[in-house]
This record gives C-alpha cells, structure tokens and sequence, in this order.
C-alpha cells in the first residue's frame, strides 16, 4: 500500500481516491477492511463492529462529507451471510464515491450499528431498512417504520415476501371508533398482482390476473360496514 | 426565525400573578397535536405533518411517509430491465424525461453499454426540458401557497408548451418512458429541434416577467426571507442534495463534478445560495432555468448526427424486425430477449445524476441474467425532507407551508 496514509495530508483529500490508498488508509486506522468487487467506485467489505468508525474516519480525513445512501441486500432464503448493509459516501470536494458494505453476523435477526451517531441523515434510510427488510440497527434513536404502518407485521423486500403481498389487518381501530365504518382492504389473494413463486421462466412469472371476483359489485362500506361494527 | 418568538407557555409563566393566589401557582397552556395533511393542499401530495404545537409555534414536527408506497423496488426485481422503465416515470413525475435517462445510463454502466454522441445528446436536451418543466411547477407551487395566484398561471402556460413538445416527440405529455436501455425509443422528429428552439426563444423573456412576480415581491419575501434557514454543514449532514444543498451554499452539482451523457462539452453555471433559507431556495431554481435554457440551446446547436440507439447492443435491443421474419436465428434471440430479458452481467452499479429534486440514484445489483436481484432508488425527496423535523421547531405554523414549498419535494419519489 501506498505510503503516508497514515496522516490526512491535503493532497491526499483533494484528489481522486484510489481503491489501494483508501484501503491502506483504512488499514492503518485498524479497520479490518478487505476490497469488495467491484466495476465502477472503490468497495470495502467492514466488519459489522468498526462500521461507525470506518465512516468517521472516511468523513473526517478523506473528505467524502455526504452520505448518499444506505440500504440492504437479501441475499435470499438460506444464504449465509443473508443480509448485507450497504453504505454509499460521496465527497463534494474530490468528486467521488466510495461504497461501504457490511455482513449482517445473524441470518435470522439481522442487526447493524446504527450511524445516525455520524449522519443525522442516516436516521430515514435505516428506518427505512428496519421497514422493509428488518434490520435493526443498534443505537437508533427512534426505530419505527416509516413507509409501512407500524403494526405492520412482514419485511415486504425479504425475498420469501411474494410479490402478492400477504392480507393484513389494516390499521382500522381509530377510523371505526371515529366513524363507525370499517375499513374494507383491497382484495389481493385473487387479485390484480398475482405471481406464480418458484423457479420458473419469466413469462409465468409475471404478474397476472388470475380472478376477477374481486372486481364484482359490493355494498357501499358505510352501508355494509356500518351494520357489521354494531352487531 | 425560532429567536424572535416567545413561548407562550413560557410567557404565561413570567407574567406577575394576580393577587391572592399563592406563590408559586403555574398557569397551565396545553400544547395542541395538529395533524396536516396527508391530503392538504400546501404538502404537495400525500405528504403528513404530525405537529405539536404551543400557540402558533412548532414545537415537534415528525413527518408521516408512505401514502404513496406502492413498492417500486420489490417490483422491479420481477420483471426484465426495460420493463422497469415506465415505473420510472412515476417517481419524479414532474420530470419522467430525467428519471428515465438517470435509470437507462444506471444500467448501461452495468452492461458496459457505450451509446452515441446523438442518444446522448437527446437525452441531455429532454432531461434539461424536464429541469425547466419540474421548476415551473416548483415555483408556481410555491408561489400559490405564500399566496401569489398569478404565478402558477404564467408557468403552468410555459409548461402546456414542454408537454406539446414532450407529447410530439415520446407520445405522451406525462409518463413519457422514453429511454430504452442504450438508446431512446425513436429520434427526433422532423424540425422538433427548431421548435424546441423557438419554445427557448420566447420562453426566457417569460421566465424574467414570471420570477419578476416574486423576486422583489415585499410580500413573498417577508414569507420567505430568513424562514427556514438550513445551514451548510446541517445540508451535508442531512444528505439534501440539488437546489436545496445548493441555496445552502454548497457548489454540489453532479452534471459539473462527474458529468454523465455529455454534460462536460456544455457551458453552464451553478447557481449558490449564500442563507439557506427559503428565499435563496427560490432564487437558485430561478437561475437555473436560465441555465438549462443555455444547455438546450448548445446542444441544438452542435447536434450530433448518426445513431440513436447502441448498435453494438445485441443482446439488448430486438434484431431487425425483416431479419426476425426471415432468420431463424434472429428469429430465436429475438424470442429470449422478449421472454427473457436483455441479459446482464453479475456485479454492482451505483449511479446518481443530477435530477430537478436533486441527486437521484439507482443501486443495481446483478446476479446476471434479465432481472435485476436488487433495485435500491436513493430518492432526493426522501432525504430532503428528513430535514423537516430539525428545521420546523420553532418556526410559525404559517412558516411551514413557505418551507415545504421551498424544498419542492414529489411524495411519487419519496415514498416508492
């Protein structure tokens, strides 16, 4: 590895980093930090322990003062490591981009030291993680889902999530209570999204009407609903 | 502007008790939970503000998302590339023409896809149209919610113009899906460029009588002046990017700093704020329309002959259709590549271009084959507005309404 990556020299931070000098860096500052492929901008796979520090010291010595990104990959069902966090910085100043990924240690409860520490901005994009594919971050301030509702009970990015979706109880309680209607949920079983799981070509794949019962005729929910709530 | 207000409930407890009551007595004021949105008219969308607050003053502000979710990233792991192109148009659906090419070149880069001087000059020519058209709709939106009626007219009748020559050249005036992956779905028409040229033309004294409406406008300024002040190292931090980073006063701009499709042959500023606050936010969108009116007209008036499409592009684009019907073998790749999908190569690509709302990013994953394993979208308008909860305490109710409009944000982008 280059020399003199030790100290942050202002030449080192004003020019275009290379994937060798940002892993020396890296090395020097004790991250055990081993080069991910990659075909287009410097990767780094990091131990789920040393990410917080790994981004400080990019953010502070090497100039990448925007973080971008920060999102997750299934790897699928039965895959060890099954989930990767991936962190992508960008530096104003250089004009570069430098990923970051990490392995999550357990395949069940994915779990990830939160950066928000580093990044107020990091706050959404790990809820948003949390949200869709369940990774906790540790050291969150406020983990709760941000696109779906919070009762939501599934991952929908995890790849055993059907692209179907699954029926859910909506979160009805306070419009009922408020309004004396239910809220009737959008037909999926049979519905306008259909898709056959498994291995098979895409033309089957592809999502599809399979029955048209829901689109039949039904009572107005005030009317229906209204009856079913006083009962 | 949080300095210049008092409390009440701190005000009430200063005031001189009155007489008889005992020392020590506390008038209580309740703090009030409003609820705005998620369908009013100044959140642009379904965006919902849950708000908590003492008198006219927030003191809590936490964004509700997700009203729009719609799951476009579990979508597009289901079907081939190009099929993905229309969902594209439905993030940012004030600027699909930008959108469809940030998607196109995100892919190309996976597939090592060089395309042509002149499909990249297309690309760049509808992408600033879309910049113009997406601030239009910014400025007369934010105009219409600090009260200034007339200036959604003038630009809503600029935009008609856009969507007339959006609608000649891609077929349709909204969800344009114009890109293919290497190349667009057809050139230009015949004497387009002339009229693009002639829209550009008449357009920028417009521009200067519409902006004249608000720049010097006492009352949009006392609105917007010092309101909603985001410092530079609270931009950075917060990950805004596009005219909001930049009326903070940081120079980002990707089309200048890793130009994309072409952008480094063209001459063009980079307008910064100087306050970070509401106002600078609308003067920068101002200046950059002049701008993308400078790009358009460079790029008509060096305008690349040749190809549209990738030529090269074999496994991506259909064969001729004279050779389908009369080859087996074209007959064949043209049967994989419809059921299929082009087929990609294994890696990784992260790539973000400069779109009206800010940095737009697509992180495609590859396993090969014709799907995407995992499609992220890193949407401006998601991180732009997880500023809202640092920057709305404190402020006047009213004051949102001018911040929001400021941030110009799409909820089809941020929600997915």
């Amino acid at each position: 590895m280059a020399s003199g990556n030790d100290q942050s020299n202002a030449a080192a931070v004003t020019s275009a980093p290379e994937a060798g000098n940002l892993l020396g860096f890296l090395r020097n500052k004790g991250v055990a930090a081993t080069e991910r492929p990659s075909s287009d901008h410097p990767a780094f796979n990091v131990p789920a322990g040393e990410v917080v520090a790994t981004l400080q010291h990019l953010r502070d010595e090497q100039a990448f003062d925007l973080l971008m990104d920060v999102t997750a990959i299934d790897w699928a069902e039965g895959a060890s490591p099954r989930f990767t966090v991936v962190y992508h910085l960008l530096s104003t100043t250089r004009s570069a981009y430098v990923r970051i990924a990490v392995n999550c240690a357990s395949d069940t409860a994915p779990s990830a030291p939160s950066v928000v520490s580093v990044w107020p901005g990091a706050n959404w994009h790990e809820r948003e993680c949390f949200d869709l594919m369940g990774i906790k971050f540790e050291g969150h301030p406020d983990l709760r889902r941000i696109l779906m509702w919070d009762e939501y009970p599934y991952h929908p990015l995890r790849k055993d999530f059907p692209l179907a979706g699954i029926e859910t109880a909506l979160p009805d309680a306070d419009v009922t209570a408020e309004t004396g209607t239910r809220v009737l949920a959008a037909p999926m079983a049979g519905g306008p999204f259909v898709a056959t799981s498994g291995e098979i070509n895409l033309t089957e794949a592809e999502p599809r009407a399979k029955d048209e019962s829901w689109a039949d005729r039904r009572p107005r929910p005030d009317q229906e609903g209204l009856k079913q709530v006083r009962e | 502007m949080a300095t210049e207000f008092t409390f009440p409930d701190s005000a009430a407890k200063a005031a001189k008790l009155p007489a008889g009551l005992p020392e020590g007595t506390e008038f209580q004021t309740e703090k009030m939970s409003l609820s705005m949105g998620p369908s009013h008219p100044s959140t642009h969308g379904v965006l919902r503000l849950q708000m908590e607050l003492d008198g006219e003053i927030l003191t809590k502000c936490d964004p509700v998302l997700g009203y729009l979710h719609r799951g476009d990233e579990k979508i597009a792991e289901n079907m081939t590339y190009n099929q993905f192109v229309p969902y594209t148009d439905r993030l940012d659906y004030l600027a699909p023409l930008a959108n469809n090419m940030a998607y196109a070149i995100a892919v190309e880069r996976l597939a090592k896809l060089e395309v042509p001087a002149r499909c990249q000059a297309i690309r760049v020519l509808t992408a600033e149209m879309a910049r113009i058209s997406a601030h239009l709709m910014g400025l007369g939106a934010f105009g219409l919610d600090v009260g200034a009626w007339s200036v959604l007219l003038y630009s809503l009748h600029e935009r008609e113009k856009l969507y007339k020559l959006f609608e000649e050249l891609t077929g349709a005036r909204f969800t344009t899906s114009y890109t293919r992956i290497g190349g667009v779905t057809r050139d230009v028409p015949e004497g387009w460029l002339g009229r693009v040229n002639a829209f550009c033309d008449q357009f920028l004294p417009i521009l200067e009588e519409t902006l004249t409406l608000l720049t010097r406008n006492k009352i949009f300024m006392d609105r917007t002046v010092g309101v909603g002040v985001i410092s530079k190292a609270d931009a950075l931090a917060y990950g805004l990017t596009g005219p909001n980073l930049r009326g903070s006063g940081v120079p980002l701009d990707l089309r200048k700093d890793r130009p994309y499709s072409g952008y480094e042959q063209y001459e063009f500023d980079v307008p910064v704020g100087s306050k970070g606050d509401c106002y600078d936010r609308y003067l920068v969108r101002g200046e950059e329309m002049r701008q993308s009116v400078r790009i358009i007209k460079q790029v008509i008036a060096k305008f690349p002959d040749g190809p549209w499409y990738a030529t090269d592009a074999k496994r991506i684009f259909a064969p001729p259709k004279d050779r389908i019907l009369t080859s087996m073998e074209e007959l064949i790749q043209n049967f994989m590549i419809v059921t299929e999908g082009p087929q990609m190569p294994p890696g990784e690509v992260y790539f973000e271009a400069e779109n009206p709302k800010g940095i737009l990013g697509f992180y495609v994953v590859s396993k090969g084959g014709g799907v995407p394993w995992r499609l992220k979208i890193r949407s401006p308008s998601f991180c732009n507005l997880s500023i809202l909860p640092k920057i709305c305490v404190g402020c006047l109710i009213s004051d949102v309404v001018s911040i929001l409009g400021s941030l110009d944000f799409v909820m089809g982008e941020c929600d997915r």
